[in-house]
């Protein structure tokens, strides 16, 4: 992979590669062997529970740390050696907000924009673009903290975009927000995401994942451990029915784990029964009326659960 | 684990836009900026010239206050980078997340470094000119002549910045910086030749205080300021160099293992 040159890079190349990429903190392997490809205008999102090291992923991938071992190229540079370069064409959505506080919402873009070296009289246009894509036009001249955290978000979002990325990062782009707000940001990365951009984003929330992406990985401990677009991993991990019990006494449980390919798991306090065949439990609840029980189909969350299933972390 | 090569060590003209952005913070905050920078040297030469005016008389062939606004020039050059280089840029480093948020551009750390160094550097040049004004107005030092001072506060500018920059990466909180402030900035101010010719101290203090970055700019500052002759020019000039270049090459390595983790 270093060796190749990247005065050209042929359409075919992906947009992000990792290979057997290893960064450890403290002796521990937080990322631990990853590779992945991300191709031109997917939407790929990397989902994993709390620690598995998907910021850790893509701060290697900003160059903003170095990996012990592996190799990275994005958008045929070598990463980190030559990260600056990527990054030029990049836009990045930290987890965490870093807006500049010395700045109002305007300055925040102009200032952030000359640090990609645009020259400040083709700038006016932009921000105005900017501010009207975020709706924050009616608050561009005020502070930093007079933002709610869904305009700051929004802001940042509008921040990542100054330099018309073909790459765009988003690191948790909607946790913390309201519902509506979520709902504006969608449009707005779909939008994105059919100008032809290539998004790469992690969530916690599946229902986002299995909106927006094209491809998910899931992680967990610094590995891959699932890989393909939402619905190939619903039907590969998942049977089709899925039985939600708030409650469940010992004879019950007992009862439905008997019944033939029906499989039982707790999660939390709720008992969930997972099966192919709808009608044996619905059968069997026949003669438990007073059972309250929830029936629905599979989705990403019953992977993603299945997948990662273990005592609460961090 | 950071391994930095050669090219990681050059800054780029992203340092200039770092810098940029600093001017712009400053010109929001520039009255209450001006105020300081001239309020300080105005109170320093009327409570401790026309203090110690009349008991010092002259001091090494000059006026009490010539002698002290000489010094003066150089000293609030230290202040103010100090100043600038600890608590200004942990602040941009710790709290604010400013240099996490530029290292997801195409900048890298030999930007950010450079450009607060030149940053730093100007803020001196800023507070030098004021004491240059101030100075000027009270008819102890003459123009143009007294302008080759310039240049020599933002080499002093530099110098300060790299002595002090390299500190913030290992900071945990802004306490850490009085202690450095106490412990050194002070002592240096006090024994570097502002107010007493160092002759005056005794052999080991003289040894410490020339091998601090304060003693060399007033060295410099003071002939430029009265039109004497300099003495041993290229020998502080270097010093204060030195300072510059080791300070730059230390914080490019220290920022980068903190920010870079
Ligand atoms: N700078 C660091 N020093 C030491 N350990 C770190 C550092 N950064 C991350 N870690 C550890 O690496 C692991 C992975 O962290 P990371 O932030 O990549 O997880 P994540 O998948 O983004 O989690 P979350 O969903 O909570 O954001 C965690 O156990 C974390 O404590
Ligand atoms: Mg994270």
């Amino acid at each position: 992979m270093r060796g190749r040159s990247s005065v050209c890079v042929p359409v075919s190349d992906p947009v992000i590669e990792f290979a057997h990429v290893v960064k450890q903190y403290d002796g521990r392997r937080v990322v631990d062997g990853l590779s992945l490809r991300i191709e031109q205008g997917q939407c790929f999102g990397l989902l994993g529970p709390n620690g598995a090291g998907k910021t850790t992923a893509i701060r290697m991938l900003l160059g903003m740390t170095h990996p012990e071992s592996g190799s990275i190229r994005v958008l045929g540079h070598a990463v980190p050696e030559q990260a600056h370069r990527a990054r030029a064409g990049m836009g990045v959505v930290p987890q965490l907000d870093n807006l500049d506080p010395d700045f109002s919402v305007r300055e925040n873009l102009s200032v952030y924009a000359s640090f990609f070296g645009l020259p400040d009289n083709t700038l006016d246009d932009r921000v105005d673009w900017l501010l009207e894509f975020a709706e924050l036009t009616h608050k561009q001249h005020a502070r930093i903290g007079e933002l709610s955290g869904g305009m700051q978000r929004r802001l940042t979002l509008a921040r990542a975009l100054v330099n018309n990325p073909g790459l765009i990062v988003l690191d948790e782009p909607t946790t913390g927000l309201d519902p509506q707000v979520r709902h504006v940001m969608w449009s707005r990365l779909r939008d994105l995401q059919q100008s032809g951009k290539t998004l790469l984003l992690t969530t916690h929330y599946m229902e986002e994942a299995e909106r927006l992406c094209d491809v998910l990985a899931i992680m967990d401990h610094g590995r891959i451990i699932a890989h393909g677009s939402p619905a190939e991993l619903v039907r590969a991990h998942c049977e089709r029915n899925v039985f939600e019990f708030p409650r469940l006494d010992a004879p019950q449980q007992a009862a439905l784990d008997a019944l033939p390919e029906v499989r039982l798991e707790r999660s939390g306090t709720s008992w969930y029964a997972y099966t192919e065949q709808a009608d044996p439990v619905h059968d069997w609840a026949a003669g438990h009326p007073q059972l309250r029980m929830l029936h629905r189909h599979h989705n990403l969350e019953d992977v993603f659960l299945r997948l990662t299933r273990r005592d609460l972390r961090d | 684990m950071i391994e930095l090569t050669a090219s990681d060590f050059r800054p780029g003209r992203g340092s200039l836009a770092v810098w940029r952005r600093n001017v712009r913070v400053w010109r929001k905050l520039i009255r209450v900026s001006i105020v300081l920078n001239f309020g300080e040297p105005v109170i320093y030469l009327l409570a401790l010239g026309y203090g110690l005016q009349r008991f010092v008389g002259a001091m090494d062939g000059l006026p009490y206050m010539v002698f002290l606004a000489s010094g003066l020039l150089v000293s609030a050059v230290m202040h103010t980078t100090a100043f600038e280089a600890m608590y200004s840029v942990y602040t941009r480093m710790e709290p604010q997340k400013t240099y996490q948020a530029i290292l997801a551009t195409p900048l890298r750390v030999a930007d950010i470094v450079a450009g607060e160094l030149l940053w730093c550097a100007t803020k001196g040049v800023i507070a030098s000119t004021a004491i240059l004004i101030v100075a000027g107005c009270m008819g102890l030092i003459s123009f143009p002549g007294a302008l080759g001072v310039i240049p020599v506060a933002f080499l002093t500018g530099l110098a300060f910045a790299g002595f002090v920059m390299p500190l913030a990466p290992f900071a945990r909180s802004y306490d850490y910086f009085s202690y450095f402030y106490t412990l050194v900035i002070v002592p240096m101010f006090m024994c570097s030749g502002v107010f007493y010719p160092i002759d005056s101290l005794p052999a080991a203090g003289q040894w410490a205080a020339s091998l601090l970055p304060l003693y060399h700019a007033v060295e410099l500052a003071r002939p430029l300021a009265t039109q004497a002759p300099l003495s041993a020019p290229l020998v502080h000039g270097l010093v204060l160099l030195l300072y510059a270049g080791a300070g730059y090459a230390l914080s490019v390595r220290f920022y980068s293992r903190r920010l870079l983790q």
